[in-house]
């Protein structure tokens, strides 16, 4: 038993239905209480899907329990059937189901349904939705793909995006085009927009682009082995992978890698004198593995920031995440505990945050601003604007993205002028946010939750930075000194100020003491 | 003169209800929590269930993440599933861990899941044992927000529930107003009742477990809430008597409300004119404003909170509208049936739902206004319909006169939306 408070990741059978979602044509018969049918709104109000998921609920009662629970699996399975005429159905179980173990899979089989019909083994009681997305996917392509003749010209299918997913349907549109500069052919996109039909001709292309390996690893090793296509490892997001995965996928198709750059503005828009406020600008990553690592990459060798943190929340790409962050010289927080996340956010004391919605709502408490570079994402996530993350118009949209939250350069130079006047004053944040300013960062000693925080937690609390036992104090006016320092760099002349303290046996943080240390990490 | 005149001879109350056994896209009782721990500041709302449990509130919070609520799941992993002794061991360590850390906790309730039902996790017993354990600090209760055994609000009625047997004893003659209400509204109710001269005033729940209300023989209670059937047997099982009366939504509501409690307490006309006919004049103009959106239009309620009935009716007498089809999870005509008595028979009353054939229906009906829930409402619009999201109504104070005018904006907000939109060439 573990006590859950936010999760970043659903059970896995939200992971199936985001497959069943994205694509066309396919049906999922869920065996699954009432209460479950919330997995709906993700889809209706999140993303504004305008049709409801393919996905039908047997919605079985407690009274039904001791009676015929597979019973009413089976009309709804036959309901389900005849009035959305599916190419293939996917059955499974949620986790309550699981426990009452009717066998969907076995039900359904039994049931001569003239459609293909996927059982789904989902164990939610270990897994969680990245497995869920994974695992449904390969196995649609398990019961559906084939080996076949390849297309004459020479081809790919783009594997990985699904419903739900953050800015997929972007990406999608993003890749397609550095494919088609290379003069490669999209056989098939799957999940998102793909009908189980066209899931029977992944076969074709010469090799599969793999978009998303939280969705779609396992299904691109499937294919490797059956229909033995090669797969790309690079995910194409930022200016140094894209360059990367042009690269890999010419070798692979034996192409020229012809690129367009006449649409990537990024490097120079990182290069200009504006952007030099950026630099060492103190980051710290969470999300996904995929858009952590490729996030690392661009914060450091493309934006010129510092990265200071980084983790995933997604265990099964743990090893990846642990060895990129040696590379930078971090340990790598691996956990889907929100709590963990923001402590050490509070620890590291960023300028920025680079995370999911979770990590925006730590941002908002913490007074640290915050850009969404990962699932999950929230509504204002899904923007009605092209807007991709992959490729060079992606690498443009990151840029944006990533600064926006963040004082402009000259602005940051007015603040330091005049901290007192009332347009620029501390407390109104980046002017260009109007009334969305950030709070003031909040004092790591200071409480910030809402609710009365533990004793223990508020004393680990007290002194981030005292590495031993003993106590470090601010002194009076070194404080107030610090309160002068404009809020989007106090949290690092704090965290500073008490590593150099530390380092030189000081308990009593005076004026001088903050100084010296400002001299001392003086770039 | 302050008793709805018209008593329609054909009512609600009587017409056939429609039952249909299919799939159902309605919440289960844990998503009460959300208003819940807003409501009870020192209780905490411990979950035994699985990560669906956890998604479920989490997606229903949506808009309101607080660094650490006062709520949580405790998720059953494989190892709980597997020997039941330890489960209930690692409750008891969770439980433990929890209330270390978060001393501000006074009453914890565990609240059942399907999976915790479906493996027979006794969770009473375990309130029971842990009641002992950490008394006098902590009171712990449990009930029940399983989706295989409540449906969205129910949740509230269970948790309440669960609260009844160990409110403490009272021989005094006091009005219990029971339901979760925001304070703005609660404090409305309670003011409107004391000018009339009515009290002591207690409710239930209180905002901290010290408050909670003495329960007795001599102790009338009003629900404010059409879904709130156990908790009303469990007062009734104490001995508080019930004054039944329509829903306190809407101007006729609130007078209807408030009149029967008057007739309880002896309150004679001129005080109770005196006292409300200020705000019954405010709601009047308030509702009448939005009810030029809202006058003869046609709307369709899918099963959602329990409150369609009494919203249905508000719509239809103060807001001129007409329903085609009133939905609810499930009928309790011993509350509901006042408010069943002033709609006149016509509308189809279904209870429970097979969301396709409903469906059917009400894409065959085109109502002007279909009242649904969240996974509905897009699909809807994008066929041309027009939709209020259901749960909204939850979370908005709505009740009283001075929220009349609210409620009914509520509902015409989307159709003035629809009208205001100009999405094409002009031409
Ligand atoms: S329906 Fe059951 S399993 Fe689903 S969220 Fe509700 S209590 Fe949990
Ligand atoms: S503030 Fe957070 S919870 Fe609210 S809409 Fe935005 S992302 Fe969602």
């Amino acid at each position: 038993m573990k006590l859950t408070v936010w999760t970043y990741e659903g059970p896995p059978h939200v992971g199936a239905m985001r497959v069943a979602t994205g694509m066309k044509g396919l049906h999922y018969v869920l065996h699954a209480p009432q209460g479950d049918t919330y997995a709906d709104l993700l889809f209706t109000m999140i993303e504004r899907r305008d049709h409801r998921p393919p996905v039908t609920y047997t919605t079985f009662e407690g009274r039904d329990l001791g009676a015929d629970t597979a019973g009413i699996f089976k009309t709804a399975c036959m309901d389900a059937y005849e009035r959305f005429r599916p190419q293939a159905l996917i059955v499974g179980a949620s986790c309550t189901a699981e426990l009452i173990q009717d066998d969907p899979g076995g039900l359904a089989e039994a049931m001569d349904i003239p459609v293909p019909v996927i059982a789904l083994e989902l164990p939610s009681y270990q897994r969680k939705e990245g497995f869920g997305t994974d695992e449904t996917f390969y196995q649609i392509v398990k019961a559906l793909a084939r080996p076949m003749a390849r297309t004459p010209e020479i081809s790919c299918n783009i594997l990985g995006p699904v419903a739900l997913g953050f800015r997929h349907r972007d990406d999608i549109e993003e890749v397609r085009s550095l494919l088609w500069e290379m003069g490669i052919a999209v056989n098939v996109v799957a999940p998102l927009g793909a009908t189980p039909e066209q899931i029977t001709t992944l076969g074709q292309a010469h090799f599969n682009v793999m978009l998303y390996p939280e969705h779609a690893e396992t299904a691109c090793r499937h294919l490797e082995k059956v229909c033995d296509q090669p797969y790309t490892k690079t995910v194409p997001l930022g200016v140094g992978a894209t360059h990367d995965f042009v690269a890999e996928v010419a070798a692979l198709a034996g192409v020229e890698p012809r690129k367009d750059l006449s649409r990537l503005r990024q490097p120079w828009w990182s290069k200009s004198v504006d952007s030099t406020y950026l630099t060492g600008k103190r980051v710290f990553l969470f999300g996904d593995a995929t858009h952590v690592k490729a996030a690392a990459r661009i914060a450091r060798d493309e934006m010129g920031f510092e990265v200071v943190g980084m983790g995933c929340y997604n265990r099964e790409f743990a090893r990846d995440i642990r060895a990129l962050a040696k590379d930078y010289g971090l340990t790598a927080l691996i956990t889907d505990d929100y709590l963990e996340v923001e402590k050490a956010i509070e620890e590291a004391a960023p300028e920025m945050i680079l995370g999911t919605q979770m990590e925006r709502h730590i941002g908002k408490r913490l007074g640290i601003p915050c850009a969404v570079i990962s699932a999950p994402v929230h509504v204002q996530d899904f923007p009605a604007r092209y807007s991709p993350q992959m490729g060079w118009e992606g690498a443009n949209v990151i840029f944006d993205t990533w600064i926006h939250p963040l004082v402009m350069g000259l602005e940051e130079h007015l603040l330091h002028m005049f901290r007192e006047d009332f347009e620029f004053h501390d407390e109104a944040g980046p002017s260009h946010h109007g009334g969305h300013a950030p709070k003031p960062v909040a004092e790591p000693g200071a409480p910030v939750a809402e609710t009365a925080r533990p004793a223990q937690d508020a004393q680990d609390d007290a002194a981030p930075g005292s590495t031993g036992g003993d106590v470090m104090v601010w002194l009076e006016d070194a404080e107030k000194e610090l309160k002068k320092i404009p809020f989007f760099v106090r949290g690092k002349a704090r965290r500073n100020t008490e590593k150099f303290a530390a380092e030189q046996g000081v308990t009593e943080i005076s004026i001088d003491t903050l100084y010296e240390a400002k001299a001392h990490y003086a770039r | 003169m302050n008793r709805p005149a018209t008593i329609p001879a054909q009512t609600c109350r009587d017409a056939p209800i429609l039952k249909q056994r299919g799939q159902r896209e309605v919440f289960c009782g844990l998503t009460g929590i959300i208003w819940l721990h807003r409501k009870m500041q020192d209780a905490f709302f411990l979950v035994v269930g699985s990560r669906t449990c956890a998604h479920l509130l989490q997606s229903a919070a949506g808009v309101m993440i607080f660094a650490e609520p006062r709520f949580g799941t405790a998720i059953l992993e494989e190892g709980d599933l597997a020997g039941m002794a330890d489960a209930h061991d690692e409750l008891d360590r969770e439980v433990a861990r929890l209330l270390a850390r978060r001393p501000d906790i006074r009453q914890l309730f565990l609240v059942g899941s399907c999976p915790s039902e479906v493996i027979k996790l006794d969770l009473a017993r375990a309130a029971e044992r842990l009641t002992v354990e950490h008394a006098p600090h902590v009171r712990v209760l449990n009930y029940s927000g399983s989706g295989i055994e409540t449906t969205f609000t129910q949740g509230e009625d269970a948790c309440l529930a669960s609260m009844v047997p160990v409110l403490p004893a009272t021989q005094a003659r006091e009005l219990l107003l029971v339901g979760a209400l925001p304070d703005v509204v609660e404090d409305q109710a309670v003011k409107l009742l004391s000018e009339m001269g009515i009290g002591p005033i207690r409710v239930l729940p209180a905002p901290r477990s010290a408050e909670m209300p003495g329960i007795g023989e001599n102790v009338v209670y009003a629900l404010l809430q059409p879904f709130l059937g156990d908790t009303a047997a469990a007062l009734d099982r104490r001995g508080a008597r019930m004054i039944s009366a329509p829903f306190p939504f809407g101007e006729e509501g609130t007078t209807a409300w408030l009149r029967a409690i008057a007739d309880e307490f002896g309150v004679d006309d001129e005080t109770f004119d005196r006292v409300t006919a200020a705000p019954r004049a405010r709601a009047r103009k308030a509702v009448a404003a939005a009810a030029e959106t809202l006058a003869g239009k046609s709307i369709f309620f899918f099963p959602d909170s329990q409150l369609e009935i009494p919203f249905a009716r508000f719509l239809i007498r103060e807001c001129g509208m007409e329903a085609i089809e009133i939905g609810a999870p499930y009928i309790h005509k011993g509350l509901v049936g006042p408010d069943m008595d002033l709609i006149p028979a016509g509308p189809t009353i279904s209870e429970g739902q097979d969301v396709d054939l409903q469906l059917d229906r009400c894409r065959a009906a085109r109502p002007d206004l279909t009242v649904c829930g969240l996974g509905l409402a897009n699909p809807l619009e994008a066929e041309g319909l027009t939709t209020k999201w259901a749960i909204e109504l939850v979370f908005t104070p709505v009740h009283f006169y001075e929220q009349a005018g609210d409620l009914a904006a509520l509902f015409a907000r989307p159709l003035r939306r629809r009208a205001l939109l100009k999405l094409e060439a002009a031409e």
